[in-house]
């Protein structure tokens, strides 16, 4: 099963190499790793999306915890959360379906953010599913080039991280109903 | 406030490490650590700085010192091959959870990454083998990395802290406070023990009919040895160890049913197999002592007491668990616990001990067997001294033979499994108690690998006996080529040897040699009771194989006795017809 887990840590020089140094050392598998600074600078969020059944998230999530450098583990994927990942896709745009790519853009709210000649760079964020879509029907038209940041994720609601049970008996919140 | 002194990076480490309570250090010096050196020097009063033939044998000997005292050992080395050269020790005190700090010398600040004349990414390298590591950006931040490193090592589960310090920065001087404490709180590595769980294992003791203790190093780290007792006694429940853990609970004591596992004995194993309750106290569930995993206590409900969350459920799932600070919880379950008889459950383990007890026969004209040779160093030393091992048979028959009844006794390599180990280890403990009988029970290919130290045991004059269990070959793996390769002994066989006792003259320490059961007796009975250094060179019969063995990812049901049960499970397998796959876990 595909877990959604969103780790806080100090935001020293070194933590990245040590974070993917466990997992690599470990033999598990990671399908996404973004990290990127806080609000406060002297911690860092990642956003790792794993696969593995409940015993080896388990171990991911504790052997995280272990690290110095790591303040709070939370499994975001067992509640409500809502997760983006971005992508910016450079697609084939001949003269005769130019405005059918844009159409295509405009249905998934991507932004043409590159015009050239023969292609257009989209711009779009959303789940990842929305993007997979987009990149299949995108395919037809020929996609020369793109590149995605991976799934970044946060909690629904006000329940915040930091507050958050490290080892995971979360309950059931429907703080927020909204489906964005 | 007043103002802090000036002072260089290195006298910064320096005072680090007095008011941490070390003195003493272990290490070969090198460009890259020269100021360290220095300052280690200026200091040399307060704080011992032992200089050794190989990095090797310097972070091995502050492993010694710290098994045996529960303290964090020190070792200083230089850049680029010193470091590397600790590389093994690291990984072995991170597998046997060792509490180290070790320095290490790094090209200056503005070569780095430029492949510095003996740099090395020794933060890269030793990422997975230690529990953290700095490199020093700044002589601002040196001191708390310090501090915090000899925290890391020994709060929690203990481990090595690794601190690489740029040349530039420990020449540098600056005025940094010396901070008094960590910057990481004590939460983190020690969790705080839930009630609920310790009042649930209270129950599950009540109803068991046939619990067991099966406790392991954690023990011998927390210093709970005590309350371990406390509680075996109270509740009358039968124990075994680990490998690890040997020392934690008296041998001596009626209640204790030998070392479990791959090697352990049959009673242990049994008892493992046939419990309804396994109370794990600071122990892994490591595949040595559980074998196939499917088949491993099926009856049994399964409560572990810990101090890493990482080791509840890694391998095998347990119906309750703690985790927290060992004697606390120990004590807190005392208190819940009642006094029960299992005189059944007892007998039971009596009936296995009489039908397959550990023994050997030694046939006094015959070859000498490891195991006696063994035994005779625990009856002469009286079960009191202070044993390191190497790696091998020899080893597992330290572990069956020599019976320890206090914990901080058994210096061995039991995760990693590091050959050459025991004998700077030995050092190590000679340096930790220098009036006690050290002894270092080494294999032939073992003692091999680090025995340039003994230049060290010749200028400290310190009180290590070195028996080296001479089979002339690899016992341990001899004995799986024998039982699974069809001897085919592919490098295992080590016909060129020195001549141990024209060695040991060579380094200036007494030599002895036994080719017989006599002659062991009366060789062990001088070098283990007279004082100074001794290197005994013990022959012993190389066609002998560690029993019980349980092979490894098999069942305690295919534990194997002797080599006539071995030859006799063999030929009932050839009778079955060709398998399908063999599968070898080694």
């Amino acid at each position: 099963m595909r877990h959604t887990i969103s780790v806080m840590v100090k935001n020293q020089s070194g933590v990245l190499s040590r974070v993917s140094n466990l997992f690599s050392a470990r033999g598990y598998n990671i399908d996404s790793l973004v990290v990127g600074i806080t609000d406060d600078p002297k911690v860092s969020r990642m956003t790792i999306v794993v696969k593995g059944d409940d015993r080896v998230i388990d171990q991911v999530e504790k052997q995280l915890n272990k690290l110095v450098d790591v303040i709070k583990v939370v499994d975001l994927t067992k509640d409500d959360f809502i997760g983006r990942d971005l992508a910016l896709i450079k697609v084939k745009a001949e003269a005769h379906n130019r405005s059918q790519v844009m159409e295509i853009a405009q249905c998934f709210d991507g932004k043409i953010v590159d015009v050239a000649l023969k292609s257009f760079i989209i711009e779009v964020t959303g789940k990842e599913s929305k993007i997979n879509a987009m990149v299949e029907l995108l395919k037809n038209y020929g996609i020369l080039e793109m590149v995605r940041t991976g799934e970044v994720a946060i909690s629904r609601g006000k329940k915040v991280a930091e507050e958050a049970e490290t080892k995971v008996k979360m309950k059931a919140g429907k703080a927020g109903q909204s489906n964005l | 406030m007043a103002k802090p002194k000036l002072k260089t990076g290195a006298q910064m480490v320096v005072d680090v490490l007095l008011s941490e309570g070390v003195d003493i250090a272990w290490g070969v010096t090198g460009g890259a650590i020269l100021p360290v050196y220095d300052a280690l020097y200026l200091n040399r009063d307060k704080i011992r700085l032992i200089d050794t033939r190989h990095e090797q044998g310097a972070v091995h000997m502050a492993e010694g010192y710290a098994k045996s005292t529960g303290k964090v050992g020190v070792c200083v080395v230089t850049s680029g091959p010193g470091a590397t050269n600790i590389v093994t020790g690291l990984a072995d005190a991170y597998m046997d959870s060792v509490p180290l700090v070790a320095i290490t010398g790094q090209v200056p600040t503005s070569l780095i990454g430029t492949d510095g004349f003996q740099e090395a990414d020794v933060v890269g390298i030793t990422r997975s083998c230690t529990k953290h590591n700095y490199l020093v950006k700044s002589i601002q931040e040196l001191p708390q990395i310090m501090r915090d490193a000899f925290f890391i090592a020994r709060s929690g589960r203990p481990g090595p802290v690794l601190v690489d310090i740029p040349k530039d920065i420990a020449a540098a001087s600056a005025e940094v406070e010396i901070p008094g404490k960590s910057s990481i709180p004590l939460s983190k590595f020690v969790p705080t023990p839930d009630m609920n769980e310790i009042d649930k294992m209270g129950e599950l003791l009540k109803q068991a009919k046939r619990p067991l203790i099966y406790a392991g190093g954690g023990v011998i780290n927390a210093g709970a040895a005590e309350d371990l007792y406390k509680f075996a006694r109270k509740t009358n429940i039968p124990v075994t160890l680990t490998l690890m853990g040997l020392g934690s609970y008296p041998a001596s004591d009626r209640q204790f049913i030998d070392m479990l596992g791959m090697h352990g004995s049959y009673r242990a194993n049994m008892a493992l197999t046939h419990c309804d309750l396994l109370i794990a106290i600071g122990s892994r569930f490591d595949d040595r002592v559980t074998g196939k995993l499917s088949e491993f206590s099926p009856h049994s409900k399964k409560i572990h007491i810990d101090v890493d969350p990482t080791s509840i459920g890694k391998n095998v799932r347990v119906d309750a668990h703690v985790l927290g600070d060992m004697r606390f919880i120990l004590k807190e379950l005392t208190k819940r616990a009642g006094s029960k008889d299992y005189d059944a459950w007892y007998d039971e383990l009596d009936g296995w001990n009489h039908k397959h007890p550990l023994g050997y026969k030694q046939d006094p004209k015959g070859k000498t067997l490891p195991q006696f040779a063994i035994d005779e160093i625990f009856r002469i030393t009286k079960g009191d001294a202070y044993v390191a091992t190497e790696v091998g048979q020899h080893q597992m028959w330290a572990a069956q033979y020599y019976r320890f009844n206090k914990p901080r006794r058994w210096i061995t390599s039991g995760g990693l499994g590091t050959m050459g180990f025991g004998f700077p280890a030995a050092i190590g403990v000679a340096f930790a108690h220098p009036n006690a009988t050290v002894v270092d029970i080494a294999g032939d290919g073992s003692f091999q690998m680090t025995l340039q130290e003994l230049a060290i045991v010749k200028q400290y004059d310190l009180n290590v006996k070195t028996i080296v269990i001479n089979n002339k070959f690899m016992g341990m793996v001899k004995q799986w080529q024998d039982l699974f390769f069809d001897k085919r002994y592919a490098a295992t066989s080590i016909p060129a040897q020195p001549d141990f006792v024209k060695l040991a003259d060579a380094y200036g320490i007494k030599g002895l040699r036994a080719e017989t059961p006599k002659e062991t007796k009366e060789v062990l009975e001088e070098a283990l009771t007279k004082k100074g250094p001794y290197l005994v060179d013990v022959a012993v019969d190389e066609e002998e194989h560690v029993y019980p063995m349980v092979p490894a990812g098999g069942a305690v049901k295919d534990i194997v006795l002797s080599k006539e049960h071995d030859r006799q499970k063999a030929m009932e397998e050839r009778a079955k017809g060709p398998k399908k796959t063999t599968q070898i876990h080694l």
